[in-house]
């Protein structure tokens, strides 16, 4: 991918921020410039969080992301909010455990997956955020998989350390999905 | 080259000042820059200084004026309305040439206004920012990155000219995280401070930090003083960067957030076949005159881009001077504008030249 315009959205406590965190550091370890930028403010506080992630070749602009062409929703009000704005030819991973809804474009892609679902069974509890930037990566390359791995090790604060493993399980099982 | 991590731009700021030699920061809890204060509650302790969470805005900037009079490098940082509550504080350590550093993450006003990212403050910052006949320098960094170069090239310039200097930022910039390398902590010592009230251990005449002047042949004299000194800033002190305005019919003008939305929209406009700049002041006060100035004789018009109703279009047209015409586009309110909206008004201009 030449350029990355990624919109992560969905409600607050499902890592938004942090899923958004581990792509942007991805994008630094491939010595790509890249900016990160939440949602703040009443719109977070028990209600939608998103935030935008560039990752380019060259300075970003505006790191406010207005039309994305890659797009990860974890609700149906996300869904109806920014599926709409992507650009024709982008990519949307949506976690379908929590949205019953498909994307009525033609011109996008859209990859359907019960990351929530799929996180419970195995285990993972709250880490549906993690299957969902796996399978955005298998699909987009929108890094390279080393620093995918890197970026998640750099993310798991150290006082954290028992939640790497699972995190790295959870990127695996997006990545691995079929579908 | 240290390695570059993932910063918050209000915690970069925090760490920026730390490291420039600041450890005296008084503060006050607002939206969208509390981060700063919260990460300074965290790391002042740690290195030896004084985090203090005041009673009020009113009261932290006079503890910055107070710990600046003392002669250490002190700081606050706020929001839009916590720092129209600093501009008295402010005013008077401009009317004691005193040195310190205020950050404005700004926010949409006016009153409580909106929480979401705005420039309607610059007007504040370079006309008003308390009464009086003064100036204080103004900073508008437009990365990460350049917030953390500007703290310590604030502090130095404040302490080097005796008189407040403000980052003027935003909550986009606040809250962005991008990657920085922080300064090496450069163990630089700080300058002698004379004129401070230290204490004198017998061994000089007192010093008084003071601001009232009730002759008025004296306040003035003292007022005279200090603009012979704003003018020798206006001379050296301004900073721009100029992109791709060598050959361009239209230059926009821009700083902070909505210079990074202009980059894009000049970027896009170029694609498209239309010859645009960008001046993108780094100084707001000493305005950039002459990164306008280079621009005229080539330039057929210029356009102010601004999170406002237009207020830097103010000091650009004062620059232009009535030369050539001089466009506005802004949001206002805590809405960013979009590459595509400037670039249509690149498009409008450029085709009615």
């Amino acid at each position: 991918m030449d350029h990355l315009h990624l919109i992560l959205a969905g409600f607050g406590g499902q890592g938004i921020l942090f899923a958004g965190k581990v792509a942007a550091y991805a994008g630094l370890f491939d010595q790509k410039e890249i900016s990160w930028l939440p949602s703040y403010g009443p719109e977070m506080r028990g209600g939608t969080a998103n935030c935008s992630v560039c990752i380019s070749n060259r300075p970003i602009g505006s790191p406010l992301v207005v039309n994305p062409n890659a797009l990860i929703v974890m609700n149906r009000p996300s869904l109806d909010k920014f599926a709409g704005a992507m650009v024709p030819g982008g990519v949307a991973v949506v976690d379908s455990a929590l949205i019953d809804k498909k994307i009525d474009r033609a011109d996008v892609t859209a990859y359907y997956l019960p990351a929530t679902s799929m996180a419970e069974e195995h285990g993972l509890r709250g880490l549906a955020n993690m299957i969902l930037i796996g399978k955005l990566f298998r699909e987009t390359s929108f890094c390279t998989e080393e620093s995918l791995w890197k970026a998640i090790e750099k993310c798991v604060p150290a006082r954290k350390a028992e939640m790497l493993g699972l995190n790295k399980e959870a990127l695996r099982l997006g990545m691995e999905y079929q579908g | 080259m240290p390695e570059k991590v993932l910063m918050k731009g209000n915690e970069a700021l925090a760490e920026a000042a730390i490291q420039a030699g600041c450890r005296h920061f008084f503060g006050y809890p607002i939206t969208p820059q509390t981060e700063l204060a919260a990460y300074m509650s965290k790391r002042m302790p740690k290195v030896g200084g004084t985090y203090l969470q005041a009673e009020s805005e009113v009261a932290a900037v006079n503890m910055v004026l107070g710990a600046a009079a003392a002669g250490v490098r002190a700081m606050t940082s706020s929001s839009s309305p916590g720092i129209s509550l600093k501009t008295e504080g402010i005013s008077y350590m401009a009317g004691s040439d005193l040195p310190a550093l205020i950050i404005n993450v700004q926010r949409g006003g006016p009153g409580l206004g909106g929480i979401q990212p705005s420039q309607a403050d610059y007007w504040q910052a370079t006309r008003a920012t308390g009464h009086g006949d003064f100036q204080i320098l103004v900073f508008a960094p437009s990365t990460v990155q350049e917030m953390v170069n500007l703290v310590s090239d604030a502090f130095d310039l404040a302490d080097q000219y005796r008189m407040p200097a403000m980052i003027l930022a935003d909550g986009m910039l606040g809250q962005m995280m991008e990657p920085v390398a922080l300064p090496e902590n450069s163990g630089k010592t700080l300058p002698e401070k004379p004129w401070s009230a230290s204490g004198h251990h017998g061994e000089r005449k007192h010093n008084v930090v003071n601001s009232l002047y009730l002759t008025p042949q004296a306040l003035e004299s003292l007022i005279r003083d200090r603009f012979h000194r704003y003018e020798v800033i206006r001379e050296k002190e301004q900073r721009a960067e100029e992109y791709l305005t060598e050959d361009a019919d239209v230059v926009l003008v821009a700083y902070g957030a909505s210079s990074r939305v202009a980059r894009s929209a000049v970027e896009a406009a170029r694609e498209n076949g239309i010859k645009a700049g960008l001046i993108r002041p780094i100084t707001l006060w000493p305005y950039p005159v002459d990164a306008i100035e280079r621009a005229i004789p080539t330039v057929k018009a210029f356009l102010s881009v601004e999170m406002s109703m237009g207020q830097m279009v103010d000091d650009v047209k004062l620059a232009v001077n009535g030369r050539r015409p001089v466009y506005f586009y802004g949001r206002t309110g805590g809405m960013i504008p979009t590459p595509n909206e400037v670039l249509e008004e690149i498009r409008k201009i450029a085709g009615g030249m």
